[in-house]
């Protein structure tokens, strides 16, 4: 057992630091320290392609899509230094977390040819079309159809709670392929071009006044006959690896940014006395050290992710990060106080921590809810018995 | 990175968990628990078993002096999996707190003496933080110390105690004169407490007192930290068993959501405990900057789970689960125990709060 890196590894460090910091001091300060998921896409559509340029836009893919080959470690050391050198979100993380992954894991070599690099470059925007009204924890019963016609795919139904819609390029969905099917058989995993005359994208409000997710519609969508991952019949198997991803290694890159969002609590605290508050101090302590401990799951779970074991502890690290946040957007409105509930000018949009408190409500729903993972953990790490279920034999 | 067992480690953690569950059985701790006097809360079958046999006694003393010479980590897997079973041994009290003050603050010629009998389980050792009577602390002088102990863990077991007065740290030998020992009747009676009254009792010096200190306080929150996240472990397994044979409305209670999900949150905490207890037990071993604030964090976070998991597995075991009979009580003053000793967990933020200099000035 082992903590540190080696000094290649802190070598790869340095150089990865010392990118970003020219970048980010140099043509694209004014991204730097962007923290909403909606402002200025069409610069960080820039950034993206500088990344992808200077190839460290997908560190961990293989070199001969774009990536870098770069090992777990230097995964969890660029996703440090990239929140450390206060760079914007991804615009594209769907694409570099999700889509570029499950095509990884699922796509022939012609797919992964075609769609990996333009992702890696920083050229192809994706979002996941996964929940619609009636389908969201139980995504199994999702109505969405698609059937061949020709050369093609043609889809009708509609999506909800896209995220990112409105800036993709390419939207990923499960489609109902099997006539007459119902649950998890028959349904099919379909990569859709979003810029074309069957797709509708309307934005939703949030909570936060932003509009980060929307209404997807299929109105007689096309997509190439080519663009199915796996086999009809197969989406289910495809949708649960990618959930695989969503919830494990990706959330890693998002969890050194609650470093930034922790220091920002911290200075707020110091800054108006409330750090002396014995009260205030040791929920900072707590989420100072649950934020460590966060690191150090993570770091055990790619260990053995690593060395090929499945390590079942690894189910619990998303309830883990989603509560903590939850946590800290809390302490962080009782150390601003009334202060944190006001914004200047006539614009709904709240600075990074009253905003952290608002946004990270939807943390413990998106991804699986805390009510869902609390049923894998319990059933699938624990052996417990199923849910049972209302509307299946 | 390489943040998990090494192969040496897991095969230690297999030797200790097969050794723990076929020796350290309830009706053997049970016994443990009714003895009085100079047996109460040891089996001392098992102590002489576990420092013999396993081949892994004085896990941090050096091999020279009759140890293992192992690390942090082995050390926490030891009492992990000792805290898996409520075992009634003075692990702590011997070679969590004493042998690694000893080791830090005496003398060459102190360690060789005094080390190789606590490794090979022939003598116990405790450690005691003593003050005069209700006033400030009790003070060595000219080779005598006078004063009072209270809460010194398997104090009635032991054969000598490390001693912690206001101008240093002593070795007192149980027989010596002056020394009067009373056992307290504990909650957790695994790990009962004495009372040390020192009356111009015979103290040895120990040649660097801070090291000691610091060495034994450091040690003893990894060991508890380490036995608590065991205990919470075993907390979970029991009730996750109890869930799927007790049947209620037709069905395996275990199946109720509202039953399940407090398991699972059992099982995240749990493994956050574990995060925390080999974060901690590694950075002490590599030196880090972090050692503090980690031990620190192992401690406070890995106590509550413990006390959480131990009060979730009375509930979620109903009636059953409030009976004498039944080992969740050993594991919930246990908990207790390990939350009460050498710091609450408010207190170790409130550390982890200095060292991350949470009120500095802004
Ligand atoms: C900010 C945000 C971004 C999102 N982005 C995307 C995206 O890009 N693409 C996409 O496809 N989806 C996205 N989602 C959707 C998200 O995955 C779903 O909202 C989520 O899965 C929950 O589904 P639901 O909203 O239909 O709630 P429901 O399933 O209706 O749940 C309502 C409540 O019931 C509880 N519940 C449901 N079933 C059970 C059960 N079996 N046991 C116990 N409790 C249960 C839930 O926990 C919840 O508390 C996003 C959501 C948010 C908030």
């Amino acid at each position: 057992m082992r903590l540190g890196f080696s000094p290649e590894e802190e070598a790869f460090r340095a150089q990865a630091a010392a990118w970003l910091a020219a970048e980010l001091d140099g043509p694209f300060a004014d991204v730097r320290h962007i923290t909403s998921l909606t402002a200025s896409p069409r610069r960080r559509r820039d950034w993206e392609k500088r990344l992808g340029e200077a190839g460290w836009s997908c560190v961990g893919w293989p070199r001969a899509y774009g990536g870098r080959d770069a090992t777990l470690a230097e995964q969890v050391i660029f996703a440090e230094e990239y929140a450390r050198a206060g760079a914007p979100p991804r615009l594209n993380h769907i694409g570099i977390e999700l889509a570029g992954p499950t095509i990884l894991a699922f796509g022939t070599e012609e797919q992964k040819a075609r769609f990996l690099p333009a992702i890696a470059r920083g050229e192809k925007i994706w979002c996941q079309g996964y929940s619609e009204p009636g389908a969201g924890s139980d995504l199994a019963n999702i109505r969405t159809r698609a059937w061949r016609d020709g050369d093609d795919w043609v889809i009708e139904g509609q999506k909800i709670w896209t995220s990112l819609a409105q800036f993709s390029d390419w939207i990923f969905v499960i489609a109902r392929t099997g006539e007459g099917s119902n649950g998890p058989k028959g349904l099919s995993f379909l990569l859709i071009p979003v810029d074309q005359r069957g797709v509708t994208v309307r934005p939703i409000h949030q909570i936060t006044g932003e509009a980060e997710f929307n209404e997807t519609f299929f109105d007689g969508a096309r997509t190439d006959a080519a663009n199915i991952l796996g086999a009809p019949g197969d989406g289910w198997k495809v949708a649960m690896g990618l959930l695989g991803f969503e919830r494990g290694v990706s959330t890693l890159a998002q969890q050194m940014n609650f470093r930034n969002e922790l220091d920002a609590v911290i200075a707020a605290a110091r800054a108006n006395g409330e750090a002396k508050n014995p009260l205030i101090r040791q929920r900072l302590a707590k989420a100072e050290i649950g934020l460590k401990i966060m690191r150090y799951g993570a770091l055990r779970m790619l260990t053995d992710a690593e060395s090929g074991r499945l390590n079942p502890a690894a189910l619990t690290y998303k309830i883990q990060w989603a509560s903590w946040r939850r946590d800290l957007g809390e302490l962080a409105m009782d150390v601003l106080g009334v202060a944190g509930e006001t914004v200047a000018g006539h614009d709904y949009a709240f600075p990074m921590l009253p905003n952290l408190f608002l946004y990270s409500r939807a943390d413990t729903i998106y991804g699986g809810t805390n009510e869902i993972q609390r049923n894998i953990i319990a059933e699938r790490a624990l052996g417990l018995p199923r849910e049972p279920r209302g509307d299946l034999k | 990175m390489d943040f998990a067992f090494t192969d040496e480690q897991a095969m230690i953690a297999e030797t200790a968990h097969a050794f723990f569950a076929e020796n350290a059985t309830s009706p053997r701790t049970r016994t443990a628990m009714a003895a009085t006097g100079k047996d109460a809360g040891i089996d001392r079958a098992l102590w002489t078993a576990f420092c013999t046999e396993l081949g892994l006694s004085g896990v941090g003393i050096p091999e020279a002096m009759g140890g293992a010479g192992l690390g942090m980590v082995e050390r926490a897997i030891l009492a992990e999996e000792g805290g898996r079973h409520t075992a009634a041994l003075p692990f702590l009290a011997s070679l969590g707190l004493a042998a690694p003050a000893i080791l830090a603050g005496g003398s060459a010629e102190q360690r060789s003496r005094l080390l190789p009998g606590l490794a090979s389980g022939e003598r116990i050792a405790s450690f005691a933080v003593a003050s005069a009577d209700g006033a400030a602390g009790a003070a060595l002088g000219d080779g005598t110390l006078t004063g009072t102990a209270l809460h010194v863990p398997h104090g009635a077991v032991a054969d000598l105690f490390v001693v912690v007065a206001t101008n240093g740290v002593a070795i007192v030998e149980r027989g010596a004169p002056g020394l009067a020992v009373t056992p307290l009747t504990s909650m957790d009676q695994t790990r009962p407490y004495a009372r040390l009254d020192f009356d111009s009792v015979a103290a040895e010096a120990l040649a660097d007192p801070r090291a000691a200190t610091n060495a034994a306080f450091v040690t003893g929150w990894l060991a508890i930290a380490a036995d608590a996240l065991g205990g919470a472990q075993a907390c979970l397994d029991r009730t996750v068993a109890y869930a799927q044979e007790r049947v209620q409305f037709g069905r395996a209670i275990g199946s109720f959501q509202a039953y399940k999900h407090r398991l699972a949150d059992m099982m995240v905490e749990i493994e956050q405990a574990r995060s925390a207890v080999y974060w901690a037990a590694c950075a002490i071993d590599e030196g880090s900057d972090e050692a503090m604030f980690a031990v620190h964090a192992a401690k406070a976070f890995a106590c509550d789970t413990y006390s959480h998991c131990a009060g979730e597995m009375i509930q979620l075991h109903g009636g059953i689960g409030f009976t004498w009979e039944h080992d969740a009580h050993l594991f919930f003053k246990r908990a207790r125990s390990n939350a009460s000793l050498l710091g609450a967990p408010d207190w170790h933020r409130e550390q982890v709060a200095g060292l991350a200099g949470l009120d500095r000035a802004a």
